[in-house]
């Protein structure tokens, strides 16, 4: 199954050349831009692994796609997203994220459903691969 | 204008205009102002045009379809201190940026501190750090040739050395990396350093200034600092450049510049020292003889 997390995610994966021009946008507007990688994709993961720090000052995208494939060399088998970070309003304010690599195979997710207090139905969601230890669930 | 850009493409292109491509892309605009802002320097600019012209043809080919290889671009200045090598460097910026060799056409100036760390393990991140920066720009590297000290096989400047190669070949089309250096020091270094020595293509040598190239960039410089000189003065200036050019430390038109500010700095306190009443422009920007036959270079002593 499929993750759709953050924009473009129902589009096909993007290519280095289109990842390229979505990062100079960001850029062009002075917003930060840093890359995460995470291998839990429970949609409630907001705060993934950072991969260096956030790139303040780099007026052109090549050095995104750059570090992108340094963290892939490495992490290539989790999720890896880029973010883009507009600190003028003076608070932390996330303007695009997207989803640039992802494991080969995503099993998804399981739903329980849980009976609480009359009846009611408490639903939970849990990603299959988060039942193995962090580091060892895509490979 | 990206589907202009589009459509455009989809024709098949069978001849060129290099004349309206020179045109279009504003390079004479940059040929022309390195033709007036910068003295001297013949063997440079024949070598800039050179390269201008080289890259507008590359350029044209692949538009007809012809296929090169991308030029590799990265270049070593070599020249005593205050010839120039960096002001060419942010021109050189400027006009790989009209050709559409390099994206946004910044200089980033590094010299051995920014690229080589203190401790094990800090000189790679910091080394990456500096080289994307310089992405889609122009990095340039003063005194490359303190990078490398054969004298401490510890020294990490062995490490950025190799880092720079790598992504020097590896991100060809996303920097164009400038080493600049005395030239005797850089020779060494090439020779130290093969791998270097075969990536980089334009070796670009800077003259010394003659003289009287030096007493016309004094003109330039105190004429864009809105002084003049007169008759005297400018006698006085040209006496100077001939004692300074002997004496150690000469760095051409860094020297010079050096020179002009003390000048004014002399030229300050005699103005106000002598001020009595209302003083026009004219006076304000007058360097008289007085004010640069007053440096040390004329009684024996060296101006730094």
């Amino acid at each position: 199954m499929r993750v759709t997390q953050g924009t473009f995610s129902f589009l096909p994966d993007f290519t280095d050349q289109q990842i390229h021009e979505q990062v100079q946008y960001c850029i062009d507007n002075g917003w930060a831009v840093s890359i995460e990688y995470t291998d839990d994709p429970h949609p409630r993961n907001t705060y993934w692994e950072m991969w260096g720090h956030p790139m303040f000052d780099n007026p052109d995208a090549a050095a995104v796609v750059y570090e992108l494939n340094e963290c892939r060399k490495v992490y290539g088998s989790y999720y890896i997203r880029i973010i883009a970070f507009d600190s003028s309003p003076g608070w932390e304010s996330i303007r695009l994220s997207f989803i640039v690599n992802r494991p080969s195979e995503e099993p998804g997710f399981k739903l329980s459903r849980t009976e609480i207090k009359g009846r009611n139905i408490q639903y939970s969601i849990t990603p299959y691969s988060s039942d193995k230890p962090q580091g060892s669930r895509y490979k | 204008m990206e589907n202009e850009g589009q459509e455009k493409e989809s024709e098949i292109v069978t001849e060129v205009n290099l004349k309206e491509d020179f045109q279009a892309s504003g390079v004479a605009d940059i040929l022309a102002e390195l033709d007036n802002s910068l003295i001297g320097l013949t063997p440079v600019k024949t070598r800039i045009k050179e390269t201008a012209s080289l890259l507008l043809v590359d350029k044209a080919r692949e538009k007809l379809g012809l296929v090169n290889e991308s030029p590799t671009l990265h270049m070593s200045f070599s020249g005593n201190p205050g010839t120039g090598k960096t002001t060419v460097a942010l021109k050189m910026a400027n006009l790989l940026f009209r050709l559409g060799y390099v994206r946004k056409g910044h200089l980033v100036t590094v010299t051995r501190d920014d690229l080589v760390g203190q401790y094990i393990g800090h000189t790679a991140p910091k080394t990456k750090e500096v080289l994307k920066k310089a992405m889609g720009g122009v990095l340039f590297i003063d005194e490359a040739y303190y990078l490398y000290r054969p004298e401490n096989e510890r020294d990490y400047g062995q490490e950025a050395i190799e880092i720079l190669l790598q992504v020097m070949e590896n991100n060809r089309d996303d920097l164009v990396v400038i080493l600049a250096g005395y030239k005797a020091k850089m020779d060494k270094f090439f020779e130290s350093n093969p791998g270097f020595r075969s990536r980089i293509a334009h070796h670009i040598d800077f003259p010394d200034y003659s003289n009287n190239e030096l007493l016309e960039i004094a003109e330039v410089m105190v004429a864009s600092m809105n002084y003049h000189f007169n008759e005297e003065s400018k006698k006085a200036m040209a006496e100077y450049i001939k004692i300074r050019k002997k004496q150690p430390h000469f760095a051409n038109a860094r020297s010079i510049r050096n020179a002009i500010d003390r000048a004014r700095l002399r030229q300050a306190n005699r103005v106000f020292n002598n001020s009595e009443g209302p003083i026009g422009a004219s006076f304000l920007s007058q360097i008289e003889d007085i004010d640069i036959r007053q440096s040390r270079v004329f009684s024996g002593g060296i101006d730094k």
